[in-house]
């Protein structure tokens, strides 16, 4: 890329016949580099959410085998937002707990566009909690614009329900890894996310608040959610700059979209490794590297008193 | 006073001054009943309206006065973010945070303190709403951490009072992974058995509802307060329809199941004096 853009140059410079050139030149850059003008962390939030991109289910097909899904929360009802279930990774028995969201208009309203319910929130806690209390490790798998803001999700304690999967998925004695495989949206996503490795795909985003609503609040228009995502910091390298991730999981060239069978080789690769390296640890040793994990969370500084 | 440095009154209309200040700063609107309350009034009832029970914001000093028997002793008031996103919007996050020191007086959005309450020693950390929102970033991720950590060790009782907008956008997931840093510190504290009530007050929303402000052993607010996970605004766009006024209120939470009790402001100390002779024996 940067050859062509010294001959385009070149040629300008010389600037005698040489339009036809330029121009043909000009085309392949446009080719090879893809709408120039968006903000790198603007492309990410797009492919994170691209219609294409494989969702839960479809890494569960390819990366797991056997996989059974194990329904409701045994109160209420049974979020389809949340997939749950019990399933083999390369012959380990384990626990996959991933937020789903549909591709069609009919799958996209049955799993409420990825957005869950204070049911699927607990529909997920009662399964880790099974699968701490028979020592199986427990892979999340993490995708929503956030937890669903309505009436009834409301009513049904949003809050109380995210808390608590919070403060009990650090109690878990079992290892716990979480993927952002899409969108990592705020509070909805972190009720899923307490872990002793977090692990973000490439293209995958996280954030405290969706780039349209931090534009909406900052500049008073939604629109401006180009320049709010850069200002979020919510791409994987960036979370892995602040030290809120250990590892980003690459996706084939052009997005996970673009080959969705080699995404989830790449991710179950990365799964291998840190279940692996999470095996030998006590459940002591497990529950404890999780607490300091996110205990040195933070960015500040003591004044001088 | 302020006013006068402002308005600079003519020399010749003194008392045009006077009654202008009377009228602005010795009566005020109640928000609740609409009616016109006397604010001395309203300081003898610590900030109720006597006319309607509508409870006033109280910022974090005015709260610890109201629980400690005498002296209180602060903790870690020398944390200051160091703006990890450098953020910018309408004016950068440090001159912000700069800005909003001077006008508080305080490093951040908490105030965490230790002393006794109806002669037991508790530990009580208020946030203040006037610091942005009282949002929650890294400094009062820690802080909580720590006062939770101290809590853990001391086998000291905690209060959280609550009273925040949420998670602090400017410092992005680094806010949002402070609920988890905060909620694990709790787990620990749940498992040492040290009891914890966390008061919520009006407003508590945002990832402080959906952490720490919801995982008391007893959850208990103020009348009226607005709790919630989603901002009311956000959740009429996403129905399409308009929410009842109660919604999101103290009463609407006691009834649907996620509040202990609701509690007035000025039964609150004897409640929680009461509590921990319960629970901390
Ligand atoms: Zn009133």
């Amino acid at each position: 890329m940067d050859q062509l853009e010294r001959e385009i140059a070149e040629l300008k410079a010389a600037s005698t016949g040489g339009e036809s050139k330029i121009g043909q030149l000009e085309q392949e850059l446009k080719a090879i580099q893809p709408e120039p003008e968006k903000h790198p962390s603007w492309q990410r939030v797009q492919l994170a959410r691209h219609p294409k991109r494989p969702h839960s289910l479809d890494y569960i097909q390819r990366v797991f085998t056997d996989f059974h899904e194990i329904h409701g929360d045994r109160g209420f009802a049974d979020d389809a937002a949340i997939v749950c279930g019990w399933a083999f990774f390369e012959d380990r028995p384990v626990m996959v707990v991933g937020q789903q969201k549909g591709r069609d208009t009919k799958q996209k309203l049955l799993r409420n566009f990825g957005m869950p319910k204070p049911e699927g929130y607990r529909k997920a806690l009662r399964v880790m909690r099974m699968a701490a209390k028979f020592g199986r490790p427990i892979i999340t798998l993490l995708d929503t614009p956030g937890a669903y803001p309505g009436m009834d999700a409301e009513e049904r304690g949003q809050a109380e329900a995210v808390a608590l999967n919070i403060r009990e998925m650090a109690r878990l004695a079992t290892p716990i890894v979480v993927v952002v495989i899409g969108e990592g949206g705020s509070g909805g996503a972190l009720a899923m996310g307490v872990g002793n490795r977090v692990l973000m795909l490439e293209n995958a985003i996280y954030s405290v608040i969706s780039p349209e609503s931090c534009a909406a609040i900052i500049w008073r228009d939604s629109g401006k959610a180009e320049p709010a995502a850069a200002a979020l910091k919510l791409t994987a390298p960036d979370l892995q700059r602040l030290g809120l991730i250990d590892t980003i999981v690459p996706e084939p060239p052009g997005g996970a979209q673009e080959d969705w069978d080699r995404a989830a080789e790449s991710l179950r690769q990365e799964l291998r490794k840190n279940l692996d390296e999470l095996a030998p640890l006590t459940a002591r040793q497990l529950v404890d590297q999780r607490y300091d994990k996110f205990r040195q969370m933070g960015n500040f500084f003591a004044e001088a008193v | 006073m302020a006013w006068f440095t402002r308005n600079k009154p003519s020399v010749d209309t003194p008392e045009q001054g006077e009654r202008h200040v009377r009228t602005e700063g010795l009566w005020l609107k109640c928000d609740g009943c609409g009616q016109v309350v006397w604010r001395k009034a309203l300081d003898d009832n610590l900030q109720v309206c006597p006319k309607c029970n509508f409870h006033f914001k109280i910022d974090a000093a005015g709260r610890l006065k109201l629980f400690y028997d005498g002296e209180w002793e602060e903790f870690d008031n020398n944390l200051v973010s160091t703006d990890p996103l450098e953020f910018v919007d309408s004016s950068p996050y440090k001159s912000r945070l700069a800005a909003t020191q001077k006008k508080t007086n305080l490093k951040d959005a908490l105030i965490s303190t230790g002393g006794k309450m109806g002669g037991r020693y508790v530990h009580i950390c208020v946030l203040d709403f006037r610091f942005m929102g009282g949002s929650m970033g890294s400094v009062l991720g820690e802080m909580i951490t720590r006062a939770v950590e101290r809590s853990c060790e001391q086998r000291v009782p905690l209060v959280i009072v609550s009273a925040s907008g949420g998670a602090r956008m400017q410092e992005g997931a680094v806010s949002l992974m402070q609920m988890a840093k905060i909620s694990a510190a709790l787990m620990r504290l749940d498992e040492a058995k040290v009891p914890y009530i966390s008061l919520l007050t009006d407003p508590t929303t945002g990832g402080v509802t959906a952490s720490f402000a919801m995982l008391g052993d007893l959850n208990i607010a103020e009348p009226g307060a607005l709790i919630g996970f989603a901002g009311r605004r956000v959740i009429e766009q996403t129905i399409r329809q308009k929410l009842p006024d109660n919604f999101q209120k103290s009463e609407f939470l006691l009834d649907h199941g996620f509040l202990d009790a609701i509690v007035s402001r000025n039964e609150l100390k004897q409640y929680l004096v009461r509590a921990f002779d319960f629970f901390a024996g």
